[in-house]
């Protein structure tokens, strides 16, 4: 974490997706295989944003360095890169090619880790998951492809020589502290922080900032290959309550009150 | 198919998952084998002696606690070693820490979050859900000799009966970890305990706004309810950790859960899905939290809030 003959005293790589939401209403490609994109909405994956606010609140202790984002996305993912540059990341990557669509994680950390290995910086941030897809693979994949200490699902972290300690968060909210050397890829969990919301300046001049396009090196065979996506059976499902909100509110005290006897 | 099925524990006890994998195997036909990676695998092996279970494999290595690169070295060793056709891990934090750096590595078929699998003609079909839940695939692994699959906890029952696995051994030789157990925090407990609350009110981040956290706490104490939240709440610092209901919160049951602006996330359905009656009030007539339901509402959460408080 040493200054380098001038270079910014810690750097570190943020990776963002931007995550497509769905609404009420559905249909698939003809191949079945994915959901026709006219039926998706885009956003900033929530992951991402405490990934990338701890990541300003590192470099800002530290005093000096640099936050870069990287992203695996069409041209459209600019728009999540863009809010990110607006929190006060430096500069951004986007890597693509045709074939990364509906890409599976390991698939995509293999085209994030030539570019990531590239820029060498002291740490990588990952989300824990995309709320999409909810993988939670991506950084461990990254981390070992990268040939680096990880650790996934973490609370807090704080920077010493060489290492750092951080929370990480079990099943019931148990903490497991851990010491892990440095660089390392981290995966962070939401609640770390409280991401900054970016002011209309910052979102101006984050229009300037430069994101640079790469294709990604090779990939390799795919990890899976969805055969078949559908709305799922509602199988016996909820018994739907009907009418105005006056109804609905009797009919669930009612429920209540019955089960509760 | 056979199957390799790595044991899951914490503080000396067997996590209840890894008896779940066992039920997932089951429907793979076998062979079976649970891996134990730990210091004295065999202070497992009677946890481990249930139906379904072939063959427990002692993996010693040099942590008592969980640390992701022994886990990655000795499941690596036991991948190369014994070459199982489908391996199966927990969707667990400690999973999520090594199983897809395995799975990089050694270029395996892999997916996380299934809740389904199956073998069709041979080869294995796993399902998954996109899109935050709202629609499902079938996942296939072409090309993939060997694959590796984190399973959704609670998806399957945990095996039972008496087993009689035969015992083996694998060597393993770890590296230095580069991340290294310290020590345990417990959670705070909080003022009150959800986990033993008859009737919870639980609401999600659709309540939208602080400002609007105590209209809820008053509905909660005039329904006779206790007042429980998913994660977003408490990752704003608007409500105590102990109040979380989910995988990183409480696992509750109560006679009736309430839900008021909840997704239904994994996460959280993980907490609450076997309460009694589960009752959701959602404007997203698609969220996932119907799936769990036994009644719905779609509907705006404060004006059935509103018309409630009237009714009391
Ligand atoms: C390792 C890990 C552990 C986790 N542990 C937990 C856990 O223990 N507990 C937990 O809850 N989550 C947990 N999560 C997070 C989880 O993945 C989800 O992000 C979270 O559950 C979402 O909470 P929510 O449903 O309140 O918010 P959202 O998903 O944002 O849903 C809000 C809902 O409110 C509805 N809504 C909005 N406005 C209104 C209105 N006016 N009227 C009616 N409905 C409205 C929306 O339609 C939406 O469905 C965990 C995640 C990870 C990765
Ligand atoms: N397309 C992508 N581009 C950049 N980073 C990604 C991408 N997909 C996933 N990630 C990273 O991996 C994390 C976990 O995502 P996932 O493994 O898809 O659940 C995200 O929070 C991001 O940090």
């Amino acid at each position: 974490m040493s200054s380098r003959g001038g270079e910014p005293a810690v750097k570190v790589a943020v990776c963002v997706k931007q995550v497509a939401t769905l609404g009420d209403e559905v249909e698939f490609t003809d191949d079945e295989r994915d959901v026709d994109p006219d039926f998706l909405d885009h956003a900033l994956n929530e992951w991402d944003s405490y990934a990338t606010e701890e990541a300003l609140q590192l470099v800002e202790r530290a005093g000096e360095g640099e936050v870069v984002v990287v992203s695996v996305g069409d041209d459209d993912a600019e728009d999540a890169m863009r809010r990110v540059l607006a929190m006060g990341a430096g500069r951004g990557i986007r890597i693509w090619s045709d074939g990364l669509t509906g890409a599976d994680p390991i698939t995509v950390a293999r085209a994030l880790a030539g570019v990531v290995r590239e820029e060498s910086p002291d740490l990588v941030l990952c989300g824990v998951q995309s709320s999409d897809s909810v993988q939670a693979a991506t950084g461990v994949a990254l981390a070992e492809l990268l040939g680096l200490p990880h650790v996934a699902v973490v609370t807090k972290v704080s920077l010493g020589e060489g290492a750092a300690t951080v929370n990480r968060e079990l099943e019931g909210g148990l903490v497991d502290v851990v010491e892990v050397d440095t660089p390392c890829v981290l995966t962070i969990q939401t609640g770390i922080n409280e991401p900054r919301y970016a002011t209309l300046r910052a979102i101006k001049q984050a229009e300037q900032k430069e994101i640079e396009v790469r294709e990604p090196d090779a990939v390799g065979e795919p990890a899976y290959r969805v055969r078949r996506m559908f709305v799922p059976p509602k199988g016996e499902g909820a018994e739907m309550l009907d009418g105005s909100p006056t109804e609905i509110a009797q009919r669930i005290k009612e429920i209540v009150q019955e089960r509760l006897a | 198919m056979s199957v390799l099925v790595v044991a899951e524990h914490l503080r000396g006890r067997l996590r209840p998952v890894t008896l779940e994998l066992v039920s997932a195997a089951r429907e793979l036909e076998g062979p079976t084998a649970v891996a134990v990676v730990a210091r004295d695998p065999a202070a497992f092996a009677d946890a481990l002696s249930v139906e379904g279970v072939d063959e427990i494999v002692a993996a010693r290595v040099d942590v008592d606690e969980f640390e992701n690169d022994v886990y990655r070295a000795a499941v690596e060793t036991l991948l190369e070693e014994r070459r199982p056709e489908v391996t199966l891990v927990g969707f667990t934090v400690d999973s999520m820490g090594y199983a897809p750096a395995v799975a990089a590595k050694l270029d395996l078929g892999f997916a996380s979050d299934v809740f389904a699998v199956r073998h069709e003609d041979g080869a294995l079909v796993a399902e998954r859900s996109f899109y935050g839940a709202k629609v499902n695939a079938e996942l296939e692994f072409p090309g993939k000799e060997r694959v590796l699959l984190m399973l959704r906890p609670t998806a399957w029952p945990a095996a039972g009966g008496q087993g009689t696995p035969s015992m083996s051994e694998v060597a393993v030789s770890a590296p230095a970890s580069r991340a290294r157990h310290r020590d345990f925090v417990e959670v705070q407990a909080g003022d009150v305990d959800i986990t033993t609350a008859d009737f919870l009110l639980s609401v999600g981040r659709g309540i939208g706004d602080k400002e609007n956290l105590p209209q809820f706490e008053e509905l909660a104490a005039k329904l006779g309810a206790t007042l429980s939240v998913s994660r977003p709440i408490v990752d704003a610092g608007w409500m105590p950790n102990s109040r979380q209901v989910g995988q990183s919160g409480k696992t509750v049951t109560p006679k009736v859960y309430l839900a008021l602006g909840i997704s239904g996330a994994v996460q959280h359905l993980a907490g609450m899905k076997t309460s009694g009656t589960i009752i959701a009030v959602n404007s997203d007539p698609e969220a996932a939290i119907f799936n769990v339901a036994h009644y719905g509402a779609v509907a705006d959460l404060f004006e059935v809030a509103e018309e409630l408080e009237k009714l009391l």
